[in-house]
């Protein structure tokens, strides 16, 4: 009964075109931003932050990105980890280059020297489409693993190849290395994955978000419309390689800590997000949260029931987990192959008519 | 026709048609070794309603794509408002004034109508790259302006009901009324239709004949067509060019067109020694 757009009268197109039209949406999101920024904080510990929260909202940022160039633009990349990883060794080589400046800021700049990174990547997709495209930033991910493992420079020349970070603080307190508290992670994650997805949605609402979807949805006719293809491809890659370097430059500054190219920013990276956004929805931003947080969730959920309830042995539930989180995926493709998404779009709209459906 | 003359004429009923909008001056265009268009000059009038007729493959598409700026022709000139149009991207072009449907539909399948039809004012959007991130100042006065005059053209050609429906759950009719929508979206001073009303019914078909005439007459958006019903051709259309085989064989009136002998002997066939 609450949930009608009945009796929310709109008398503009800005009050029309809101994110949230319905008053009910619209009070459920004040209420989860509210519960995210002002109760979470308080009640997180160490747990939590680091087996859910803090890796969840990495993730979706890093699925917003990718979910942007895939998912709105319609150009398929499998380049996310090496994104991610150019993302963190930029923000290590300022982190250890200008240590008087804020690490948001360092952030900030590694999403910006990952652009352009992207950009570059991304200038091959003015000649191919689809799945050579995708083939073609898998070389993306290649080379820039490769490179930062062969030239110490990306390292410092550290022994062991590794990258750490330093410990850096904001407002006093510290929101890297070893000392930074689980709420001043979550904080500082939390931060960035809301002005990403705010960034994004003005983004895929306005005049560009229409050119990447007019790509994505018949280039010619596009062109023939107006829309340069150069500019909106590129500038597709450019925004989502901005959002995918800030992931990575979090991932290994707040959440990791240390980290070793291929482990962290390998392949398996890259698939993990590009899984994250299909589960999710392609073309929407709640589906990049959905995506991420059931990848990132299943994991720690399936680990908890079979180790914590049923006492089995680590290594066997390690082995079942995988499984069962692939059929899970397999399963969930076929039954709803457009996502978490399309998923809960199909309930609003079944909720609107609720209790009367006819 | 009557008096035909360099400032315009007066068509069957009534309505003053002016000077040259475009004209094509000896047109050549080939693919490889096949001749597509071959010496075709014609020119197309401020606020008429123009055709192009023809058998199958006489080459009635790529004439409107050599029009639209989507093919460049190997030999002759295309003259717009006066100036000769130089070879350029087809990006280019939906700056000049000239807007295109499709044949076979090419609206956005993942976008709603609304959202399609405001691609059609992509051009007149100017807003900076930082103003839509934050959605703030200019993007959001830009986006509220450009609603606003979409919206009349929704009103205008009867499609407020499925204005937030995605595209790809219209039936076909629909579509194409959303397509002319997305065209006229841009303001056009040119209007190219591509077959409007392949594959409709006769209620569809008046329907769509009805707004494009209603589309001249109230914007005075000249328009230029190609359609496979001479029923409707002959009805809508003030002057119609008929191609044959990548060659022009008749031009004027529909009266004039009907009566020439080429283009009978190319519709019905002649009896070949």
């Amino acid at each position: 009964m609450l949930y009608r757009e009945a009796g929310d009268f709109k008398t503009s197109y800005r009050d029309d075109s809101q994110t949230f039209p319905i008053k009910l949406e619209r009070w459920g999101y004040y209420a989860v931003v509210a519960l995210a920024f002002a109760v979470v904080p308080f009640v997180i510990n160490d747990y939590w932050a680091s087996a859910v929260l803090v890796p969840f909202l990495i993730y979706a940022i890093a699925a917003i990105g990718l979910n942007i160039l895939t998912g709105y633009a319609g150009q398929v990349s499998l380049g996310t980890g090496g994104f991610m990883a150019v993302g963190a060794y930029s923000v290590y080589k300022l982190m250890t280059a200008f240590p008087d400046v804020s690490l948001l800021i360092h952030v900030v700049l590694a999403g910006i020297i990952t652009a352009i990174v992207g950009v570059l990547f991304g200038l091959p997709s003015l000649r191919i489409k689809g799945f050579y495209l995708a083939v073609a930033t898998l070389a993306a991910q290649f080379f820039l693993v490769w490179l930062f493992n062969k030239v110490p420079w990306f390292y410092n020349y550290s022994a062991s190849g590794q990258i750490t970070a330093p410990t850096r603080t904001f407002m006093g307190e510290a929101i890297s290395g070893p000392a930074a508290s689980a709420p001043a992670k979550y904080l500082v994650c939390l931060s960035f994955a809301f002005l990403v997805a705010w960034m994004a949605r003005n983004l895929t609402r306005g005049s560009i978000g229409r050119k990447w979807m007019a790509i994505r949805d018949m280039d010619i006719a596009a062109e023939i419309i107006g829309v340069n293809p150069l500019r909106a491809k590129l500038s597709a890659f450019a925004v989502s390689s901005f959002f995918i370097g800030m992931a990575g430059a979090l991932l290994f500054a707040v959440y990791l800590g240390a980290a070793e190219v291929g482990e962290a920013f390998g392949i398996n990276k890259s698939f993990l997000v590009l899984f994250m956004i299909i589960i999710g929805g392609l073309g929407s931003i709640f589906g990049s949260f959905a995506g991420a947080a059931f990848l990132v969730l299943l994991p720690v959920l399936l680990k908890n029931l079979l180790v914590g309830n049923l006492g089995w042995p680590t290594d066997l539930a390690a082995h079942i987990e995988l499984m069962i989180v692939g059929a899970l995926i397999v399963t969930f493709l076929i039954v709803e192959p457009h996502g978490l998404a399309r998923l809960w779009s199909l309930t609003k709209e079944k909720l609107r008519l609720w209790p009367f459906p006819h | 026709m009557n008096s035909m003359t360099s400032d315009g004429y007066i068509t069957a009923d009534g309505r003053q048609i002016g000077g040259k909008l475009m004209e094509l001056k000896n047109i050549t265009l080939r693919f490889g070794g096949v001749v597509a268009i071959k010496d075709i000059s014609f020119d197309i009038r401020q606020g008429e309603i123009r055709a192009i007729i023809g058998p199958n493959g006489a080459g009635k598409s790529s004439m409107l794509n050599v029009v639209s700026g989507f093919y460049h022709p190997q030999e002759g000139e295309v003259w717009f408002k006066g100036q000769r149009r130089q070879p350029m991207k087809p990006h280019q072009v939906a700056g000049l004034g000239v807007a295109r449907t499709f044949q076979n539909i090419a609206l956005f399948d993942g976008m709603s109508v609304l959202d399609n039809i405001m691609t059609g004012r992509l051009k007149k959007m100017k807003a900076g790259f930082l103003s839509q991130a934050i959605w703030w100042g200019k993007a959001e006065r830009e986006e509220n302006e450009n609603r606003a005059a979409v919206e009349r053209i929704i009103d205008f050609l009867e499609i407020q009901n499925i204005r937030k429906t995605p595209v790809g759950r219209l039936p076909y009719g629909l579509k194409k009324r959303v397509e002319l929508a997305r065209a006229l979206a841009a303001e056009p001073q040119l209007l190219l239709l591509d077959e409007p009303m392949a594959g409709m019914n006769v209620e569809e078909k008046e329907d769509m004949s009805r707004f494009i005439l209603d589309v001249n007459d109230e914007f005075g958006t000249t328009i230029c067509l190609i359609e496979h019903d001479m029923g409707v051709v002959m009805d809508l259309s003030d002057r119609v060019v008929v191609m044959d085989y990548g060659r022009k064989i008749g031009d004027g009136t529909p009266d004039e067109v009907r009566n020439n002998q080429q283009v009978i002997d190319a519709y019905l066939g002649v009896a070949h020694e």
